[in-house]
């Protein structure tokens, strides 16, 4: 039954029939087609037909017939393009779902072997991939196509042979060699396996036909079968094809095979000398950072960062580009290479003359090309095409994480990438030196190139450096002066970074209290004898400095003795301004603050199991509850919600999930109030007053819902479900406070809705049903058929029943639950100076803020400005993708400008500006199934169940603007 | 043998005046026709007494390829085309035709002008010379004639710069001008195909230097002008007009947008205006970011440089200058420098190489005290770096190129005699193939294999195809049997049916016949069937038949039997095959020989 009414759903919007269910009779697609192809007198005409075919969506039961028909015209057509045509629409029809192509296999395969035109095998082979694909346990046909394939290898046109490889590729058996039985009868090729079959194709002559051995090669490994080695030597020789996409594809191979034999060993050509394989095929591919094409080489340096088991001599020299020769590997780096210098083999072009020739070097041991991993990353580093430049260094970074001696060497390159032209480059390695931070500590020159680029005028590259300085360790105090002197500078020249420059200050702090101590007094500007002047407490750059000192402070006890008084009192009100960058700090004689306060940190510090289990019991004490209206039970959930309230205070690391539990018994509060008994046995005209009220908590209950479901990150399937169990109640004491108050028509509509979405909560949480014993949902399922049928009074009053009965579901928490939230740091609200615009006129607003644990802000759900004018005006902008950034994990920043406009106002007014979360039901985390093919727009039921709403997001900011009326 | 020669006229063994001669099958090229910087007599120019001694060069050229506007390799031309004479085809890129008149007016000025020599080419000349210039575009086949076509390829080094190659049938060289591997901020790093060509004849100027990365030179200068700056110093930049110039001023450019710097920058002004001109022009030929970005904003249009006026040297404060000539050796630069040497604050950075005896090469030897004109000395206090920002390829750059290319042969030019000789063991070594450095007017030969192409025809290719196996394999020759035929230079390979057919000739039938006696006691027609069986079992794959008439064909080879008069036990069997199963024939009459086996 479903079946069916889905199907008429589907029909409607083309049908244009009106919104009332009806059972329509399919149309026969199959019928239609005939008389069409029959119509059609020259190939031409033949083809649009089929073009236009098509564009519409065939249903899983038609195609059957669909498919007969084609065939049939395909034995009568002369005409290559038509076949042809035919040949993709059987692909194409195969993949329809729910329908099982293996009833067409045995014609397709006869058509094959009737056909005389290349380019229409070609589009059967692809035809039979298609379903073979869709038919992965069908072994019969598996073999079957396989054989095929192996009959086609040999054709002369290339389009087969690629398509045959394709086919051994995808469905080639992964565990047993080509069966014998299949040999013995048709005798085309020895005993052999698969992967041996493909790889004589890595000669053809065509170039296409070798990437597609490559690829099917690949796809075999992908299918889980292990690829030979002997494959290895072929594929390294491919890397010297003539054609990208071979070396491309080829490239792909080696790494691939890298990866499988890290360890054989094989022989270096021209020598006697063994290396590994890793090692080996690390070389070929360093080598191929150098390649003609571009494309080739940004696979290349992408495949070089997840080769991390190469042996560390060969990593170190990617990232020198001198000669390599049998001396110089033995010495260290850097003072063999000056010693080279003064022997006078290559000079670096840095110093003047110093290439004139002085003594004949012995030019033996030395090798310029084969030395493949030489300066690989140093060229990759310099190439001329930015992706190539971005992918070289994605990999040096994770070649760097793997290997702290690796990090320490590719430090300066990385440094030196913080001046290219391309910015998004100059990010990415800012980024990058930052995950790889923890294994190096800077010295002064190169913290000192570091720091020149909080110069920089890019925004987004001073904050990225900011948050790399926060990780990075730096070993003299020279190093924190100075980096304390550029942050300085860096706030005076740009006064917006304040707040990052301050965190960034929090961080270098807290890491070298040791380094800070020494130069306290320097920073403080005290002095031994001297009572200097009090700094000026506003002073962003002097904040900066307590900032730093303070959090020094944190670890050093020592510290706070160089304190002049005034500080103390500056102490006290950052502590109190700034808490989140000031740390609690033990300070002599302030006994009483400090007790407590070191008394509230341990307890908040070591309750973290406590309060798990606080909140574990809580929600036991709770589900105890079956009975909503049981005595007791309305206090009971009363004080629970209170204590998850505060427990969220004061645990921040639980703060997610008490809200969330906090807010789901909220809701069940809720219901509990509103079905309460009393208000149900009245009569309708007397309780006007408590229907206000229920229908009052029904609303608040949806809205919470949402909230619920898109606000918090980390829910599984089974609390989504839960949730729209509760929507569901929801909607159902919406339905019968409806039916009591108004009589008449609408119900059937809203009943019919209300259907659709029990129908919805089943498709969707079909898995999660078995939890849902004894629900409101679990119920109502079980009563459908008669839903369905039944007129809408009654089955307001069933509703009303089952409402009453159905339990309290208990809530699962799951492992980690974080709340959405934003905070907007520009504007801040505090500015007394009016935006002046002319009034009809725009004006951008520059807005910068910080949201948290907000999954996917672009697609799933969409954050956005809303702008709330005094009038009452409400504008929502939408933010550019571009705007968004991530600068950590869970942690968004949203930069954009808001365009503001009114008309004139005589004095200036404060607008409230806030962040919004727009989402809709339908874009549920639950991602509906993919339309098919067929199944294009006009097939697909718009989702007329999908709710639109927004969720404030973020606190409202005010700002101050000022419309005048233009001067004429 | 075919042979190609190469003729180096300048730039053999030597830095300057580029001029070769190359003749391939048949046709002769000039490549580059440039200028010698150190003489100013005869020796300035090539020797074009060295094609013919009297009358015009266009007899012997059939056309001249000039690879970029740098004098050194143009300079010479219109000396060449008006003055000694040559009217066929002058190949050049867009970007050379439109630079190079500006530099060679700008030459014949400083020649004429400046130094008042006579018997030079004069303006009009130049504008004759350029009238037969043929623009080239990159990629793109150009026919010289029917049998010569030239090609060129990206070459970095200057805008417009490129390699040529040169294929004459299935021979070919390649040319590389001047040419830089790593790109730079506003070119892009040479690049070419596969083309394996019998010679490439490479550049080798930084023939022993391997570079460090680009990155750190460039750091290394922005932080060094960027140092001065904040002490308030000022920085010299002696430079070319054009080239390394335009690269440098987008690097501070850059630098002074991103980290938002007032200092002023300076370019000493004359031909660089100009030059700007055509790098916003020829955005197509610089490098991807600026190719990208120029829709937004052209990168030539400088904000932060300006143009450069005398009186602005004495002013006060940080500034940055660009000056010409780059070897501070007259001009703007070195007056500039007399004012700035006395400050310590001040920096001098010298991007390039300086040749012996000017200002240039003696503070970068450390000479703290020069002395001037007029006996007067000048101290040196202020600060010389130098920074090689040369665009040309490094060791590394060529023995890059060379992979790219494959060649069959390298021959180097445009470099000094004894760094040469390191890289040519180098590349004899690593790729195994002879490497030549031949000095000016030596001639290298190299002979060549060329494959000689044939016509086949495509029922015989097809025919070829189905006798073979299953797998076509591109690596094993395969013999098949055909008719070559020669006719009105064309070669052709058709079956020997089509050949007759074709020459109107009637085919003679070869047979060769044999007896082989043996002894059998049996009937003729018994001994027949016997045979008969016997090649049966023998010969499996064959056809053999047994006729009615008292014959055994195999194939087309038949068999008879007679018994010869005095020996009824010794039967004759004739043997009849054609010239064609050869093959067949010998081995049943050897088989016969050996006499049928007892068993039957």
């Amino acid at each position: 039954m479903n079946v069916m009414k889905n199907m008429t759903k589907r029909q409607q919007p083309h049908e244009e029939v009106p919104a009332k269910k009806l059972r329509l009779t399919k149309p026969s697609k199959s019928a239609a087609l005939h008389i069409d192809l029959c119509k059609a007198t020259n190939p031409t005409d033949a083809l649009q037909y089929l073009l236009s075919f098509a564009r519409k969506p065939v249903e899983a039961e038609s195609v059957e017939g669909v498919v007969r028909i084609l065939l049939e015209h395909y034995y009568k057509e002369v005409d290559n393009s038509v076949r042809l045509k035919i040949a993709s629409l059987l692909g194409l029809l195969s993949k329809t779902p729910g329908f099982s192509p293996d009833c067409i296999v045995d014609d397709v395969i006869s058509t094959l072997s009737n056909d005389k035109s290349n380019q229409v095998l070609a589009q059967l082979l692809d035809t039979l991939l298609v379903i073979g694909t869709q038919l992965p346990e069908n072994t019969a046909v598996t073999q079957r196509l396989i054989e095929v394939a192996c009959k086609h290898l040999n054709s002369t046109y290339f389009g087969v042979r690629n398509k045959c490889l394709q086919l051994l590729g995808c469905l080639g058996t992964v565990d047993k060699p080509l069966t014998k039985e299949s040999e013995a009868g048709t005798s085309i090729a020895p005993l052999r396996d698969v992967q041996n079959l493909i790889s004589d194709y890595f000669g053809d002559q065509d170039p296409r036909v070798r990437t597609a051995s490559i690829k099917a090669m690949l796809q075999l490994h992908g299918r889980g079968m292990k690829l030979q080695q002997t494959a290895y030597s072929q594929a390294c020789k491919l890397l010297n094809d003539d054609y990208e996409q071979v070396r491309s594809a080829a490239v792909q191979m080696v790494w691939v095979l890298s990866q499988l034999y890290p360890e054989s060993i094989v022989p270096i050509p021209s020598s006697n000398e063994e290396i590994r394989l890793i090692d080996d095929s690390f070389g070929k591919i360093c080598h191929m950072v150098s390649d003609g094409s571009w494309m080739v080489r940004v696979q290349a340096a992408k495949l070089l960062g997840s080769m991390q088991q190469v042996s560390p001599h060969f990593l170190e020299q990617t990232l020198d580009k001198k000669l390599m020769s049998d001396l110089r590997r033995k010495r260290t780096a850097h003072e063999r290479a000056k010693e080279l210098y003064a022997s006078g083999e290559f000079s670096s072009g840095r110093k003047w003359a110093d290439d004139a020739p002085k003594e004949k070097v012995d030019t033996s041991g030395v090798n310029l090309i084969d030395s493949g991993a030489c300066g690989a990353f140093v060229h990759g580093l310099e190439d001329e095409m930015y992706e190539v430049r971005i992918a070289a260094v994605e990999a040096l970074c994770s070649l760097a994480q793997s290997s702290p001696s690796f990090a320490e060497k590719c430090l300066d390159f990385l440094v030196d990438m913080f001046n290219d032209e391309i910015e998004e480059v100059r990010l990415q390695s800012i980024h990058a030196l930052r995950q790889i931070s923890t294994h190096i500590t800077l010295r002064e020159d190169q913290l000192d190139t570091v720091l020149a680029v909080l110069e920089d005028s890019s925004r987004d590259i001073r904050e990225a450096l900011h948050e790399l300085l926060c990780y990075t360790n730096v070993s003299t105090k020279e190093c924190i002066q100075l980096a304390l002197l550029e942050l300085l500078k860096n706030l005076t020249k740009y006064p917006t970074d304040r707040n990052s420059v301050w965190k960034c200050l929090k961080f270098l702090g807290a890491r070298h209290p040791t380094l800070v101590l020494p130069s306290v007094p320097e920073l403080l500007s005290t002095h031994p004898y001297f009572d200097t002047p009090e700094p000026d407490m506003d002073d962003p750059a002097y904040i900066a400095v307590l900032v730093l000192v303070f959090n020094a402070a944190k670890s050093c006890p020592t510290m706070p003795a160089l304190f002049s008084d005034h500080t103390f009192r500056h102490y006290a009100y950052l502590r109190d301004s700034l808490s989140h960058l000031v740390p609690h700090l033990r300070l002599p004689g302030r006994k009483q603050t400090a007790v407590l306060g070191s008394e509230l940190s341990e307890v908040g510090s070591g309750s973290l199991e406590s309060a798990q289990q606080f909140l574990q019991e809580s929600l036991v004490r709770v589900s105890t509850l079956q009975n909503l209206d049981s005595p007791g039970a309305q206090d009971l959930l009363d004080f629970t919600i209170r204590d998850l309230k505060r427990l969220g205070e004061l645990q921040t690391e639980l703060a997610g999930s008490a809200d969330f539990c906090a807010t789901y018994l909220h809701c069940q509060l809720l219901l509990m109030k509103a079905l309460q008994e009393k208000l149900w046995n009245m009569a309708v005209p007397l309780c006007l007053k408590q229907n206000a009220m229920a229908s009052t908590a029904a609303q608040q209950i949806l809205e919470e819902t949402y909230k619920l479901e898109f606000l918090y990150s980390g829910l599984e399937t089974r609390q989504v479900a839960t949730i729209h169990n509760v929507r569901l109640q929801a909607k159902a004491l919406q339905l019968i406070l409806t039916a009591r108050t108004k009589r008449g028509s609408p119900l059937i509509g809203l009943c019919e809705k209300f259907l659709q979405e029990v129908e919805l909560f089943q498709r969707l949480f079909m898995s999660e049903l078995p939890h849902f014993q004894d629900s409101f949902v679990e119920k109502l399922l079980e009563l459908m058929p008669r839903l369905v049928a039944c007129k809408p009074l009654d089955l307001v009053k069933i509703l009303q029943t089952t409402l009453r009965q159905s339990r309290f579901i208990h809530l699962k928490l799951p492992e980690q639950i974080h709340r959405a939230s934003a905070t907007i740091i520009e504007p801040t609200g505090e500015s007394d100076n009016p935006l002046r615009f002319t009034s009809g006129l725009v004006v951008a607003l520059d807005i910068d803020a910080t949201l948290e644990h907000v999954q996917d802000p672009q697609t799933t759900v969409k954050v956005q400005v809303g702008v709330l004018y005094p009038d009452g005006q409400s504008h929502i902008i939408h933010p550019k993708p571009g705007d968004f950034r991530t600068p950590g994990p869970g942690r968004v920043r949203l930069i954009t400008q808001v365009y503001l406009s009114h008309s004139a106002w005589t004095e200036p007014c404060q607008i409230e500006v806030r962040l919004l979360l727009a989402y809709s039901s339908s874009s549920s985390r639950l991602a509906a199934p993919k339309p098919a093919w067929n199944e294009s727009t006009e097939g697909l039921p718009t989702s007329e169940s999908s709710v639109e709403g927004t969720i404030n997001l973020s606190k409202p900011v005010k700002v101050f603007i000022m419309p005048k009326p233009a001067r004429r | 043998m075919p042979d190609i020669k190469v003729t180096p006229l300048g730039a053999g063994q030597d830095v300057g005046r580029s001029c070769i001669l190359v003749s391939v099958g048949g046709k002769n090229i000039m490549l580059d026709c440039g200028m010698h910087m150190g003489y100013n007599d005869d020796r300035r120019f090539p020797d074009f007494s060295y094609i013919t001694q009297n009358g015009r060069l266009t007899d012997f050229l059939d056309c001249v390829i000039i690879s970029h506007f740098h004098l050194d390799h143009c300079g010479a031309l219109p000396y060449m085309s008006e003055m000694v004479g040559y009217d066929g085809p002058i190949y050049m890129t867009h970007p050379t035709k439109a630079i190079c008149p500006i530099l060679l007016e700008d030459f014949r000025k400083i020649t004429v002008d400046k130094k008042g020599e006579t018997n030079f080419f004069t303006s009009q000349m130049i504008k004759d010379c350029m009238k037969k210039v043929v623009p080239l575009n990159l990629h793109q086949t150009v026919q010289v004639d029917d049998e010569l076509e030239i090609k060129a390829y990206y070459a970095g080094h200057v805008l417009g710069a490129a390699m040529v190659l040169i294929k004459v049938g299935s021979e070919s060289v390649v040319y590389t001008g001047d040419y830089n591997m790593t790109p730079d901020r506003h070119l892009g790093a040479a690049w070419i195909d596969k083309c394996r060509p019998d010679i490439l004849i490479s550049e080798s100027t930084y023939a022993t230097t391997i570079r460090d990365s680009k990155r750190c030179r460039e750091r290394d200068f922005l932080k060094k002008v960027h140092e001065t700056i904040e002490r308030g110093g000022k920085v010299l930049i002696p430079v070319f007009a054009l080239g390394r110039a335009q690269e440098l001023c987008i690097l501070l450019e850059t630098f002074w947008e991103r980290m938002n710097l007032k200092a002023p920058i300076y370019f000493s002004t004359g031909l660089t205006e100009k030059a700007n001109h055509y790098y916003k022009l020829f955005i197509t030929w610089t490098n991807q970011k600026i190719r990208k970005t120029f829709v937004q904003r052209n990168m030539f249009e400088f904000k932060h440089i300006k143009a450069f006026d005398r009186s602005y040297a004495d002013n006060p404060g940080p500034m940055v200058v660009f000056a010409t000539p780059g070897m501070l050796h007259a001009g703007q630069s070195l007056q500039i420098f007399k004012k700035w040497a006395g400050n310590e604050k001040n920096m001098v950075i010298m991007p390039g190489y300086c040749v012996q005896g000017t200002v240039g090469h003696k503070i970068l030897n450390g000479q703290k005290k020069l002395e001037m004109e007029g006996r007067a000395t000048l101290e040196v206090k202020l600060q010389v770096e130098y920074m090689s920002f040369s665009a040309h390829a490094d060791a590394k750059g060529i023995m890059q190129l060379i992979r790219m290319a494959e060649p069959r042969n390298m021959l180097l030019v445009h470099g000094e005699a004894k760094k040469m000789e390191f890289l040519k063991d180098k590349i004899e070594q690593e790729f195994s193939i002879s490497c030549y450095m031949p000095a000016n007017g030596e001639t290298t030969t190299v002979t060549t294999n060329p494959s000689v192409p044939v016509d086949i025809s495509l029922n015989l290719l097809k025919r070829e195809m189905a006798l073979g196996g299953p797998l076509p394999d591109p690596k094993k020759p395969r013999t098949m049997h055909g008719t070559l035929i020669m006719k009105d230079s064309s070669l052709r390979l058709v079956s020997p049916e089509q050949a007759l057919k074709e020459l109107g000739l009637s085919e003679h039938q070869l047979r060769f016949t044999c007896r082989v006696h043996l002894q059998d006691p049996h009937s003729d027609s018994d001994t027949l069937s016997r045979i008969y069986s016997h090649l049966k079992s023998v010969l499996k794959g064959y056809a053999v038949q047994h006729l009615p008439d008292g014959t055994v064909m195999v194939e087309s080879i038949v068999l008879k039997v007679s018994s010869s008069g005095e020996d009824p036990n010794l039967k004759v069997i004739l043997l009849s095959w054609s010239y064609q199963d050869e093959e067949l024939g010998s081995f049943l009459s050897s088989l016969l020989k050996k006499g049928l086996p007892s068993g039957l």
